[in-house]
């Protein structure tokens, strides 16, 4: 059945909405990245929340001109319009009023949502509302989705598309320095409304699709995913494009190959795999590489600090360093080195003065600052500059007249 | 001083005449946060081809300026004329170096992608990075001798390595006025003499360079010029000019001893 999905042998239904879901995927990881950069991610969950009022003033005001209130396009661009004001609100109470951008998303979130919520149980109770279904926007529902629904969704996204890839470079400006982008002339307020804007349009065409309340995830999880992978930003918005395009298409495959796999949630599941995956495995950045990292450097310090001890002829209490030396073969069990542990602990002893004395000199000052208590200097320092160093140990010390 | 005497001529108020040739001047700046003001009714007016140092004690309002007078943040009242033109036709000619605290250096970014953003007003939107615009970049980097670093991301850079390439950032601007925001703050020796090397030279090839300034011990050394300022405007002119008993006392209040201001004042 999942194969069928994947290669959209499932009919026309699954077809479109893996697609559209794909498409959404794509626009909304590579939106998304300005706004996790920008360090404003949760804004997106207020403008999301804030769609609800307006879906169903949307819907009384269609059914009120007689029309059919259940139309995707009519419900998008009221949700468009409460989501913009919410947008605004947020804007306002954060530079306007002493509050904090926490506070004020939670305050626009809640009223928002709680105000939608009544609009609703007022719709469920008239005639006409009966069965208008609106409560599907809020977790999303693909089962009647039309061919101009797919299309509206696949238009929509790919415009958002468009418009972040043209907005690309001053919103990475404004999300790294914005006060440099503010002395270059870039108007900062407009370009952050502009990056508002695009997730607001995310959200809206991803109301059918994954719901008011998930869509936060597919902005954010691709690109923390990709931050993983990357350490250049064309590259993130890349990496989470792909990556929210790949949620989008396989999680409405996997929905579509069993009854009542509901789509939207699938498609946070299946990015939220990438995320896991990335979060363990990633080399860079990865929970077990540094894990790994961290362990090859505390061994390191401590056999080094083993070394200097067995130079310097103290003992060793610590169990680790001890059984790290016999490990290496350079101490017995007793603690007593080797032949081999006696060469090592010297040239580590030799590194130490040299580095006591090169941390003295002014001359040596950047390379000074590279001390780490591990690296031997003649990796840093050329031959001639290692013998100056080397006559300075054997000579008695300088006293300042 | 040829400048100024030619606009005295063509008939303007020297006062007037020494705002259309400088750099930067500013009249009647004040910024609050709150009401509380950060800068009070602040003048300034910077000499060509200077060297300024903007002294103050903290929270004297030296980086508020800065930003201020930019429009990074929006004064309650005043305004800026740059070159004898208002700020934001001269946007090209400035090149503004924030504070190094001021942003993530865990950013995905390259450090030769932070000084091509020195080049956004001329990549704008869409154009292509070319090989040109890779030079210019490249150039500034080295002139900071960090031109080894420039596919380094920058979280793995030291604060000296990393003040270096904000300057190179300006560097690439090719601007005519070089604004810096405590440029010194916790870099390394060697890091501050490149930089200082740097900023003579601009001022070699006749650029104009202010700079806020926490170390006092050090403004006679490498600026010519000085603005003291502790929320109103203190004194200003060379260092000697600057730097009297009365106006650093007046600028710092109890925080600085007897001996110090003796001894500042009597190095200007």
């Amino acid at each position: 059945m999942l194969f069928e999905a994947l290669t959209l042998q499932l009919g026309y239904n699954a077809t479109l909405v893996a697609i559209g879901a794909m498409l959404l995927g794509i626009s909304a990881g590579a939106t998304g990245t300005f706004l996790f950069l920008r360090k404003r991610a949760l804004v997106s969950d207020a403008i999301s929340h804030a769609t609800l009022p307006g879906i169903g003033l949307a819907f009384i005001v269609m059914v009120w001109l007689g029309m059919d209130g259940r139309s995707l396009p009519g419900l998008l661009i009221g949700s468009a319009l409460s989501a913009w004001i919410g947008l605004l609100c947020v804007q306002w109470l954060t530079g306007g009023t002493r509050l904090s951008e926490d506070s004020a998303i939670g305050a626009v979130l809640s009223v928002f949502f709680g105000a939608g919520i009544v609009l609703l149980t007022v719709i469920q109770g008239m005639s006409a509302g009966r069965q208008a279904g609106l409560d599907s926007l809020l977790l999303g529902s693909t089962a009647g989705m039309l061919f101009s629904d797919a299309v509206l969704i696949a238009g929509g996204g790919a415009l958002v598309l468009m418009l972040t890839l043209l907005l690309r470079r001053p919103m990475s400006l404004v999300a790294f320095d914005s006060d440099f982008a503010a002395a270059s002339g870039l108007n900062v307020p407009r370009i952050d409304l502009a990056t508002m804007g695009l997730v607001l349009a995310v959200t809206v065409v991803g109301l059918k699709i994954v719901g008011l309340i998930l869509i936060v995830a597919l902005l954010i999880i691709p690109p923390v995913t990709a931050r993983f992978w990357t350490e250049r930003t064309e590259h993130v918005w890349l990496i989470a494009g792909a990556l929210g395009g790949a949620s989008g298409y396989i999680g409405a495959a996997i929905s579509a190959s069993a009854p009542a796999l509901p789509t939207g949630p699938i498609i946070v599941l299946v990015a939220f795999a990438f995320f896991a995956v990335s979060l363990l495995f990633s080399p860079a950045r990865g929970v077990l590489s540094s894990v790994l990292r961290h362990r090859q450097y505390q061994r390191r310090v401590h056999l080094r600090q083993g070394l200097l001890a067995l130079a310097q002829g103290q003992p060793i209490y610590e169990g680790y360093t001890l059984r790290l030396l016999q490990r290496e073969g350079l101490a017995r069990p007793d603690g007593v080195a080797t032949g081999d542990g006696q060469a090592r602990a010297a040239k580590a002893l030799l590194d130490e003065k040299r580095w006591e004395i090169l941390r003295g000199l002014q001359a040596h000052e950047a390379t000074a600052a590279r001390y780490d208590g591990l690296t031997g200097l003649e990796t840093i320092l050329t031959e001639d500059q290692l013998r100056d160093l080397d006559t300075r140990i054997a000579a008695p010390r300088e006293i300042a007249p | 001083m040829t400048a100024l005497n030619l606009a005295t001529q063509n008939g303007l108020r020297p006062e007037a005449a020494e705002i259309a040739t400088s750099p930067l001047a500013i009249r009647g700046l004040t910024v609050s946060y709150g009401e509380k003001p950060a800068i009070f009714s602040v003048d300034m007016t910077i000499r060509p081809g200077s060297m300024t140092a903007i002294i103050g004690p903290n929270g004297a309002g030296k980086s508020t300026l800065l930003k201020a007078a930019l429009g990074i943040i929006r004064p309650l009242s005043g305004q800026t004329t740059v070159f004898g033109r208002p700020l934001d036709t001269q946007r090209a000619r400035i090149a503004y170096v924030p504070q190094r605290a001021s942003v993530d250096w865990d950013f995905p970014t390259t450090v030769l992608d932070v000084v091509l953003m020195g080049l956004y007003r001329e990549l704008g939107l869409l154009r292509l990075v070319r090989s040109s615009h890779r030079k210019t970049a490249t150039d500034a980097l080295r002139r900071v001798g960090m031109a080894d670093f420039a596919d380094r991301q920058i979280g793995q850079l030291s604060g000296g390595q990393q003040q270096r390439v904000f300057l190179a950032r300006a560097l690439a601007q090719g601007a005519d006025l070089y604004l810096l925001d405590e440029p010194f703050a916790g870099v390394d020796a060697a890091t501050e003499k490149a930089i200082i090397a740097v900023l003579k030279s601009l001022k070699a090839d006749g650029k104009t360079v202010v700079a806020v300034h926490h170390d006092l011990a050090t403004v006679e050394q490498y600026f010519d010029h000085a603005f003291l300022i502790n929320v109103r405007p203190v004194a200003e002119g060379t260092v000697a000019e600057a730097f009297t008993a009365e106006s650093l006392q007046a600028a710092y209040g109890g925080r600085l001893a007897t001996a110090q201001i003796d001894r500042l004042s009597q190095a200007g």
